[in-house]
C-alpha cells in the first residue's frame, strides 16, 4: 500500500472503515486523525460518529441519511491531503506492579520468549510508548512502541474477566485498562491509575497522542497507591508537551 | 415519589434505551437495546418515544410493582403470560394499574429478550447523553447495574393517562429471518475462500456464552487465510469476528468499540434485533446479502412497523370469555370497567 493509498471496507449497513495502512506508525495513525478532524470539519449529513483507531477511521452512519457512494468519492479526496505529522503530547509516568497475582501472564509469556521475568519486564519498562487510540473499553489506552522482541500471538480463545488496570500485551501491542473485561492479551501486571473515572470532572486519562512511560512498583506500593486513588484520586504524573 | 419497584428482576433487567451514541471514540460501548423492535413496540402502546428508555428482561420477566397512584405499563418482544396480582393479563395491550399492583411477566416465549414499559418513562440521569446500563464499564440505568430485587425506578410520571390502554394487533407483528442476513467484511480478506463458505453454509448453534456483549457459536470451524492477529481497529454492531479457535463471535450492543480479532462479516441492521432474540442452543444460518439487500431489508422492516403502529387501538374485551380473563379486565381501569361482572 503507498503511503496516500487507502481501502473502504464494509462494515455491515451502518457503518464503514477506511483504512489507510497496515502498519502501528505514528505516520498513519496521524493520517487517521487527520482524516478525522477533516470530516468533523466537513459534518456530512448521516454521519452518526467517527472511530479513529491505530491504521483506519471507522464512520457510524445513518443509510437512510448518507449517500454512501458520493460519500465515497468525498473520502477519497480527503485522504489526498492528510497531514503526517503526528500531533504533539502529553507524557504520563505509569507505575506497575508485574507478576503474581497482578500479571498472572507474566511467567508463561517470558518462558514463550526464552527470557527470564526481569529481562521481560526490563524490555517492556524500556518502552517509550505512544497512545495511538482509546478503544475497546472507556479510557483503555493502545499504545504502540512495544519493543519486537515482545511481538506474541494473542491467547486462542479469550478470557472473559481481567481486572482493571491490567498492563497487558498482545501481537506488537501493549495497553492500559481501564475497567475490569474480557481479553485475549497476554496480562503481565497492574497499575492501580484509573484511565477511567466517571465521577472525575475529565472521565478520561488519557488522549490519542500522549505518550507513557512503565515506572515498575512493589506489591505494597500498589496497594497504598490504589487507596490513595480510591480516598483522594490520585492521578500519576504528567508532563506537559 | 412515584416509582416501579423491582420485586423479582428475572435472570437479567437492565434500563435500555437507543444507546449511547457518539462516545466510541473514547472507548465508550453504545449498549442499548438488543431487539430495537421489542422496545419500539413496548414504548408504541404507552405513547412513549420509540426509542425511549424501558427495562429489558432476559429469559424471565420479573415481577414488577407499582408505588404511584397509577401507572401504565406495556410489555412487548417476547410472548408472556403475564399477570396482574395473580390474575392473567391480556398480551399485546397496555395496562394500567393502581398503586400496589404487581405485574409478573413470567418466561418469555419466542425471544431471549423483552421490553418493559412504563408511559412517560423514568427518572433517571444520563450519563454520557444515554441512560442506557452498560453492565461492564457500570455506568447508566439507575447505579450501573443489573436491577435487583427491591430496587425503585423513579418515574417521570405520578399518574397514567387519562385515555384508553392501546392494544395492537398481533398478528402484524414482524417474525423473525429464517436465516441471517450479512454483508462480508471487513476483514473477509482475513479467510480462505473455503472459510468464507463455509460461515454462509453451515448450521450454527447458539452457546451459553451469549450475552449483551457477544455471542459465542459452536458449529464448523472458519479457516483463516493466516494469521488470526489484526491491528486493533473498529467493531460495528453486528460484526462477526472469528479469533484463533475458528468458531464466530457475534457483536451486539455492549460490544467493545475496537478488537483485535479478524471481522468476517456484518450482520445487517434489519436483523440483528431477531438474532438476539437467540437463546443458548437455538440453530442458526447465515446469508450473503449487500447494501442494496440490507436497504430493501430495512425498509420491509420500518413498513411493518408502521403498520403496527397504524393499528393501535383501545383495548377492548375479546370476543370469547373466560372468567379469568373477564377477571384480569376488571382490574384495568377505564374502557373496560363498564364490562365487568356484576
Amino acid at each position: 500500500m503507498s503511503d496516500a493509498g487507502f481501502r473502504l471496507l464494509s462494515a455491515g449497513d451502518t457503518a464503514l472503515t477506511v483504512e489507510l495502512g497496515e502498519a502501528v506508525d505514528p505516520r498513519i495513525n496521524a493520517r487517521v486523525l487527520s482524516l478525522d478532524r477533516a470530516l468533523a470539519a466537513e459534518a456530512p449529513p448521516g454521519i452518526v460518529e467517527t472511530v479513529p483507531t491505530y491504521r483506519s477511521l471507522q464512520i457510524h452512519f445513518d443509510p437512510e441519511r448518507l449517500d454512501i457512494e458520493a460519500f465515497a468519492a468525498r473520502i477519497g479526496m480527503l485522504v489526498a491531503s492528510l497531514d503526517d505529522e503526528p500531533p504533539p503530547g502529553r507524557t504520563w509516568t505509569v507505575p506497575v506492579v508485574y507478576g503474581g497475582e497482578h500479571g498472572i501472564d507474566l511467567e508463561a509469556t517470558a518462558g514463550r520468549i526464552d527470557l527470564s521475568t526481569d529481562e521481560l519486564i526490563a524490555l517492556h519498562l524500556a518502552g517509550d510508548y505512544r497512545v495511538y487510540m482509546i478503544g475497546f473499553q472507556p479510557g483503555f489506552a493502545y499504545l504502540g512502541g512495544l519493543d519486537p522482541r515482545l511481538h506474541l500471538p494473542r491467547r486462542e480463545t479469550p478470557r472473559l474477566k481481567t481486572p482493571a488496570g491490567t498492563i497487558s500485551i498482545g501481537g506488537i501491542q501493549a495497553a492500559v485498562a481501564s475497567i475490569e473485561a474480557p481479553s485475549g492479551w497476554h496480562l503481565l501486571g497492574r497499575t492501580p491509575v484509573r484511565a477511567f473515572d466517571p465521577a472525575r470532572a475529565d472521565p478520561f486519562l488519557f488522549r490519542v497522542g500522549d505518550r507513557i512511560r512503565f515506572e515498575r512498583i512493589s506489591a505494597d506500593d500498589y496497594t497504598s497507591l490504589a487507596r490513595r486513588v480510591a480516598d483522594e484520586g490520585w492521578r500519576p504524573a504528567c508532563e506537559a508537551a | 415519589m412515584s416509582v416501579l419497584r423491582c420485586v423479582d428482576p428475572g435472570p437479567l433487567a437492565t434500563v435500555q434505551d437507543r444507546g449511547r451514541i457518539g462516545w466510541q471514540r473514547f472507548g465508550v460501548s453504545v449498549a442499548g437495546a438488543m431487539d430495537p423492535v421489542g422496545l419500539a413496540l413496548a414504548n408504541l402502546l404507552v405513547g412513549n418515544p420509540p426509542d425511549a428508555a424501558a427495562v429489558e428482561v432476559t429469559l424471565s420477566g420479573g415481577v414488577w410493582e407499582v408505588e404511584a397512584d397509577s401507572a401504565r405499563l406495556a410489555f412487548a418482544g417476547a410472548d408472556i403470560a403475564s399477570s396482574i396480582d395473580g390474575r392473567p393479563a391480556a398480551s399485546h395491550r397496555a395496562h394500567t394499574l393502581k398503586r400496589g399492583q404487581r405485574l409478573t411477566i413470567g418466561a418469555l416465549v419466542g425471544s431471549a429478550r423483552g421490553y418493559l414499559s412504563v408511559a412517560g418513562g423514568f427518572r433517571l440521569v444520563p450519563v454520557l447523553g444515554s441512560i442506557s446500563t452498560h453492565l461492564r464499564s457500570k455506568i447508566g440505568g439507575a447505579d450501573g447495574g443489573p436491577l435487583r430485587s427491591g430496587q425503585e425506578l423513579p418515574l417521570v410520571r405520578d399518574t397514567a393517562p387519562s385515555d384508553a390502554d392501546l392494544a395492537f394487533d398481533a398478528s402484524l407483528l414482524p417474525s423473525p429471518p429464517p436465516r441471517y442476513r450479512a454483508i462480508p467484511g471487513p476483514q473477509d480478506d482475513a479467510f480462505t475462500r473455503e472459510g468464507i463458505e463455509t460461515l454462509f453454509a453451515a448450521v450454527y448453534t447458539v452457546t451459553t456464552e451469549a450475552d449483551r456483549m457477544g455471542m459465542r457459536l459452536a458449529g464448523p470451524k472458519i479457516a483463516h487465510a493466516g494469521g488470526y492477529n489484526i491491528i486493533s481497529d473498529g467493531i460495528a454492531p453486528g460484526s462477526i469476528q472469528v479469533p484463533g479457535a475458528g468458531l464466530p463471535i457475534v457483536l451486539f450492543a455492549d460490544r467493545q468499540t475496537t478488537g483485535g480479532y479478524p471481522k468476517i462479516a456484518t450482520v445487517v441492521s434489519a436483523d440483528l434485533g431477531f438474532l438476539a432474540r437467540c437463546r443458548p442452543g437455538d440453530q442458526i444460518r447465515f446469508e450473503r446479502t449487500d447494501l442494496a439487500g440490507a436497504a430493501r431489508l430495512r425498509k420491509d422492516l420500518a413498513d411493518r412497523l408502521a403498520r403496527l403502529a397504524a393499528s393501535l387501538f383501545p383495548a377492548r374485551l375479546p370476543a370469547a370469555l373466560d372468567s379469568a380473563t373477564l377477571l384480569a379486565h376488571n382490574l384495568v381501569d377505564g374502557v373496560t370497567d363498564g364490562l365487568a361482572p356484576p
